[in-house]
């Protein structure tokens, strides 16, 4: 409470159109952070950094345009401002998608590389997979693996110059739906050279950071701090800090979803 | 979860080409849930056809439940109703991008693995369907696909997440267009669980035996102060308030069967209940999206003792 208002403008705000937003937010509960509902364009006004958080990214991309979000949230991405997207978020942050629904959708767009949608395939071929984050381990510490959560999971097929590539992950070209996919996209018919490919499943460009996984969903906490660390350097040019939690033992937040494993 | 599935912990190996491989798991529980905890603060729309789901797609449904009759025709047509065409689940399949959900017959298995085979997302083990085994449900664990059961109160959904069940609806009463039922469900859970959270320790055996669920799963609700899933409202919302009402008595989404292609305008009421579901605590939206709606569906009274309860048909 007393930091007073230049910190609370600089809060972590979380959009919570619909997904895992309560996830995200239980989860910088654990750092200590209160995470700020968005729903309407006002909300952005108030917070310095944004997660957008995993969901269906069709019924999300729906509910941001029937409130007219759109021009907002490109408005915040331009602003500099960090944002974090998870799964759909991803699909949201992503310049080029492919595999979408008939029609096509809008989003926010910033990020410099060309997503593929439900590249994992449906609920059955949802995983969870220990992935190499060196590049995490090295700033926030702990294990060199980090346990991803991949459900019904898009992946980035190619990154622009700019983008930094902070976790990869290998596909058997023979073993899946994939195959299909991944040899036509390359254009390759022949099936010896190429039966295995790398699609990017975390990147950075600048202030934006993508993961096509849950960290929301895992008890561990890096990306979360990673992504705070990112909103404090944020703040830190413009001198203001994070707003942290107001007297947690008084407040009385929603319950959360325990995390299984 | 203590049901034989978990992922165990995180294991840290030498160098990063083989640790993809040996780690990898698909169907854990934590993966079943996770679509679930994706579905949150949407709306999951019965539909019958391709048309239909093109609709609730656009209309910003987080998922789809293919049928061949909609809760209020079985209703009113009556005979047994069965699991739907496999065919006509796959054409909605590959209408939309956003999950498909298939209902089989309550403990009806080989439905389940039929479904499990074509790949839909999510199965619900449904009571709007006639039941093949009136003693036991089908045994959730056995399959790589997740389930949602219906419930009426604490013990009968805990009972289902012990049978494997990834996500919990309440049972309402389907194709009435009358939320009495769900209320009284969502508000029996609810309540159960608020008694639970301040009960001393030594009394929660004896509530585990009345409640007929299994005390460990009780426990846990005790400690989280709510289901240890995802939790959604279904039966009889026909209206924005209606979802929004569900959404503010602590639900994480909404189910809604007959309630959209039953009424006068399908796409625009779809759409103003997806809205609801998102602003369920402003009621400058609410108001606005419910304006206009055109005519909701015919809705049906429960005190009429003709009125048959799928609710009741299992335990």
């Amino acid at each position: 409470m007393e930091a007073g208002g230049a910190a609370h403008q600089r809060s972590v705000g979380v959009l919570s159109l619909q997904g895992s937003f309560n996830e995200h937010i239980a989860a910088l509960r654990r750092l200590g952070v209160m995470g700020v509902e968005v729903r309407k364009a006002e909300h952005l006004e108030k917070i310095g950094s944004l997660i957008i958080p995993g969901g269906e990214s069709t019924t999300m991309a729906k509910l941001a345009h029937y409130h007219n979000l759109f021009p907002a949230l490109r408005e915040f991405v331009k602003s500099g401002r960090p944002v974090w997207g998870t799964c759909a978020g991803l699909i949201f942050l992503a310049d080029r998608a492919i595999g979408q629904k008939n029609g096509g959708q809008e989003f926010i767009g910033g990020l410099d590389c060309t997503v593929h949608r439900n590249f994992f395939g449906s609920q059955l071929q949802s995983f969870e997979i220990d992935l190499l984050v060196s590049k995490l381990a090295a700033k926030e510490g702990g294990p060199a693996s980090f346990r991803g959560v991949f459900i019904r999971a898009p992946a980035i097929m190619e990154v622009g110059p700019d983008v930094e590539v902070l976790a990869d992950y290998t596909v058997h070209v023979n073993d899946s739906t994939n195959a299909k996919i991944v040899t036509s996209l390359r254009g390759l018919e022949d099936k010896k050279s190429s039966s295995t490919q790398k699609v990017v499943v975390a990147a950075r460009q600048g202030n934006l950071l993508v993961t096509a996984f849950h960290p929301e969903l895992t008890k561990d906490t890096r990306w979360h701090s990673f992504f705070l660390k990112m909103s404090v350097e944020n703040n830190e040019e413009h001198g203001l800090s994070i707003s942290k939690e107001v007297a947690s033992s008084e407040v009385k937040g929603p319950i959360f979803l325990p995390i299984f494993e | 979860m203590s049901g034989g599935d978990s992922s165990g912990v995180v294991a840290l190996y030498g160098n990063g080409a083989s640790i993809a491989e040996t780690s990898k798991k698909s169907s854990t529980f934590s993966v079943k849930v996770g679509l679930a905890q994706m579905l949150r603060g949407g709306v999951i729309m019965d539909v019958v056809n391709v048309e239909q789901a093109v609709i609730a797609e656009e209309a910003g449904a987080c998922a789809v439940m293919a049928l061949e009759r909609v809760p209020a025709d079985i209703r009113s047509q009556g005979g047994v109703a069965r699991m739907s065409d496999p065919g006509l689940i796959k054409e909605i399949k590959r209408a939309v991008t956003i999950p498909v959900m298939a209902k089989a017959r309550i403990g009806h298995f080989v439905e389940a693995q039929i479904l499990e085979s074509i790949g839909v997302d999510y199965i619900d083990e449904s009571e709007v369907l006639t039941v093949v085994d009136e003693d036991h449900h089908i045994n959730k664990h056995k399959f790589r696909i997740p389930f949602v059961c219906g419930c009426r109160n604490l013990g009968e959904a805990l009972r289902r997440i012990r049978e494997g069940a990834a996500m919990i609806r309440t049972k309402g009463e389907a194709g009435t267009g009358n939320v009495v039922e769900a209320v009284r469900h969502v508000r029996s859970v609810m309540g159960d669980i608020r008694a639970l959270s301040n009960m001393d320790d030594d009394e929660v055996f004896s509530f585990a035996k009345r409640i007929a669920a299994p005390y460990d799963l009780v426990m846990q609700t005790k400690q989280l102060g709510r289901l240890p899933v995802v939790q959604f409202a279904a039966g009889g919302v026909a209206t924005p308030a209606d979802a929004a009402l569900m959404m503010q008595l602590g639900c994480d989404g909404v189910f809604v069967g007959s309630g959209i292609f039953k009424s006068g305008d399908p796409a625009r009421r779809a759409r103003a209940i997806v809205q609801a579901v998102t602003h369920f605590n402003d009621p400058a939206v609410l108001a606005d999206v419910s304006s206009g709606l055109g005519e909701a569906m015919v809705g049906i009274n429960l005190n009429d003792s003709k009125v048959e309860r799928f609710a009741n048909r299992s335990e």
